[in-house]
């Protein structure tokens, strides 16, 4: 019973940190139905803008948390304004293909700047533990809980109570209706970048502090993809469950079924084979809407 | 695009050709002569460099007929060419069967593969099915590595290369040449495919699948056929890829490779066939380019240069295509072509 317990709050740290990425594309998704595959490499970078801040300048937390989100919105507003407005209206594997080759230069440039080398910054943020009898919670779990729940309470709160907000929950909805009612969509399309990017940094920082930071961190962000088809792709409280229910369900899975398994690594592939379940049996996920398609 | 004053279609047959004018077989006719004539005057790092290009050319066409026609986005593309790489592989190597034989099995296997993870598509589409196909090649990957019994798993297998006759195609110019015969014959094929009944449900499908099927086109057989031809292309492609090294592994098939062969559809144009051939010219030459360029960069810049230098180069050049040439370099062949069949006048006389 301990195993089972501990691989399942193992796995629930595992599981918040897809559900900070699935979060961040949730929100790109809802706003402008564009597919952002680069949302792990926000994450990514926002681990290295971390070490860059906190260890190579020496700057305290709070001034690396304002830096990481200014850096954050410029590069959101970059990369909508370069890369995906001129995009509007184009097909969706375009869209897709824009993400992806962004998330190659991203790593590129990660390459270059950090030397793509495993850096960490232990101890410089505060963390938390907690034990429980004989399990202890590692610290990424509580932190990453925090992060997202936090994240989510603001967005609802954005989406529910702000103009933007609801602009923004209407583009989505029908964007030529949007437009004739005097509502800049661009204005829209760039707000939701820069949220998305904030959010992966910020996660991306809290996160350096506690595992450290690496190239590969990125590809967390292909299986987080299993968490938002999971919860429902336009739905936020579902990238939550969705990312705890992955998280755990891979960690325990991998825990009993790896040693018979010759090669092991289950827990590499359950999110794909969990993936392809979901998309045949339930394509729209627990909680997202179903849309009905026209001619 | 029409043809100068005199090439005249009379019938159906006439209007279909391929190749109308003697002209056009005559370049036919010059550049298989020039494809003949490479080993003669090539080094063998270019014959190499073609050899990779020819085995990109015939992955790019199955790509280009489920992507490009069928409007069935796939990235899990490399994984099909796994299937095929490894049943080759295992048949030759441990079985000893020809590589004449194994190859139409791996083609197979590949196909009924592709079957099997393209049943997704006929509930699915665009960033679901694209979702699928990722996961279906992390799938077939961690399969490969389960079964180590069979496929020696992380560690590889030693593959024999291919015989015809007596002689063993051990040479950079003799494999040249098996290569460059299934390239053109995959083009041949492709050609022919998009011509028939099938081709034109491909294309109805991608244009919009729901209008299809109310037009009649059974949706699943269709897309199911599209999903075995592009995998079978991509099986060949994978077993000459292994055969041409003496080695199956894993490594040799990356996820990454399979965004690169849809940027190569994306930089060529997609649903063209010359595009494809032309989208896998070109990405392969640069990355040769990168290859030459990121030594170079990497003594000058930081060490880590040359790795971010390949990176950034294929990002950038399908954001750049995505951005202002999104209909590929086919579609701008044709314009320039346009402009100086035109010229002095801007525009073509109305249809």
């Amino acid at each position: 019973m301990t195993f089972f317990l501990q691989l399942a709050v193992t796995g629930m740290a595992l599981g918040m940190v897809y559900a900070l990425i699935a979060i961040g594309f949730v929100i790109i998704l809802k706003c402008s139905n564009a597919f952002n595959i680069a949302q792990g490499h926000f994450v990514m970078i926002g681990g290295y803008l971390g070490y860059t801040f906190l260890v190579t300048f020496g700057l305290p937390i709070w001034a690396t948390l304002i830096l990481a989100v200014v850096t954050a919105t410029l590069m959101g507003l970059l990369i909508e304004r370069l890369a995906l407005r001129p995009l509007v209206g184009q097909p969706e594997l375009a869209v897709i293909m824009m993400t992806i080759a962004l998330a190659t230069v991203l790593e590129g440039l990660a390459t270059l700047i950090w030397g793509g080398e495993y850096k960490t910054y232990h101890g410089l943020l505060p963390t938390l533990t907690l034990k429980v009898g004989q399990i202890s919670v590692p610290p990424e779990s509580l932190i990453g809980l925090l992060v997202s729940l936090v994240a989510v309470t603001l967005l609802l709160l954005l989406f529910r109570y702000t103009k933007i907000g609801l602009a923004m929950r209407a583009t989505a909805e029908d964007l030529q209706v949007v437009q004739s009612f005097g509502i800049k969509a661009t204005t829209v399309y760039a707000v939701s970048w820069v949220i998305s990017s904030i959010v992966g940094v910020v996660g991306g920082i809290l996160l350096g502090g506690v595992s450290g930071v690496m190239i590969p961190l990125a590809e967390i962000g292909l299986k987080a993809f299993a968490v938002v088809l999971l919860g429902g792709v336009n739905s936020i409280g579902g990238a939550i469950v969705g990312g705890i229910i992955l998280g755990v369900s891979e960690n325990v899975a991998a825990g009993y079924l790896d040693p018979l398994l010759p090669g092991g690594g289950l827990a590499q592939i359950f999110p794909f084979i969990l993936m392809l379940i979901v998309l045949i049996f339930k394509p729209h996920g627990l909680f997202g809407l179903v849309r009905i398609e026209r001619i | 695009m029409g043809f100068g004053s005199g090439a005249f279609r009379e019938n159906y047959g006439q209007d279909m050709a391929l190749l109308r004018t003697r002209r056009q077989w005559g370049l036919l006719a010059i550049f298989f002569v020039f494809l003949l004539a490479c080993p003669l005057f090539c080094s063998d790092r270019v014959l190499t460099i073609m050899t990779m290009i020819g085995i990109a050319i015939i992955s790019v066409h199955g790509l280009n007929i489920l992507t490009g026609y069928c409007g069935q986005i796939s990235m899990g593309h490399v994984g099909f060419m796994a299937v095929g790489a490894y049943v080759s592989a295992i048949l030759t190597a441990k079985l000893g069967w020809s590589f004449w034989t194994a190859l139409p099995c791996a083609a197979l296997a590949s196909g009924l593969a592709g079957l099997v993870f393209g049943l997704p598509s006929l509930k699915i589409k665009g960033f679901y099915l694209i979702m699928a196909t990722i996961a279906s090649h992390f799938i077939i990957i961690w399969l490969i590595l389960q079964l180590r019994s069979i496929t020696g798993g992380a560690d590889g297998l030693a593959v024999p290369k291919p015989q015809l006759g007596g002689l063993v195609l051990n040479s950079k110019a003799s494999y040249f040449y098996l290569v460059m015969v299934f390239a053109c014959l995959a083009t041949l094929l492709s050609l022919n495919i998009i011509r028939t009944r099938a081709g034109r449900a491909f294309v109805a499908i991608r244009d919009n699948d729901l209008a299809a099927e109310v037009m009649g086109i059974n949706l699943w057989s269709y897309k199911l056929q599209a999903f075995f031809i592009g995998c079978v292309y991509a099986g060949v492609a994978g077993s000459l890829l292994v055969h041409y090294y003496g080695f199956a592994s894993v490594d040799q098939f990356p996820f990454m490779d399979s965004v690169w062969y849809l940027g190569m559809l994306i930089v060529g144009g997609m649903g063209s066939i010359p595009g494809a051939i032309l989208g896998a010219v070109s990405l392969r030459l640069l990355d040769e380019l990168v290859t030459i360029a990121g030594p170079i960069l990497s003594a000058a810049v930081a060490a880590q240069a040359a790795a971010s230098l390949a990176l950034i180069s294929r990002g950038l050049v399908i954001i750049l295509f995505l951005i202002f040439e999104p209909r590929g370099l086919d579609h701008r062949w044709e314009m320039i072509k346009a402009y100086f069949k035109l010229w002095p006048f801007s525009h073509e006389e109305g249809e």
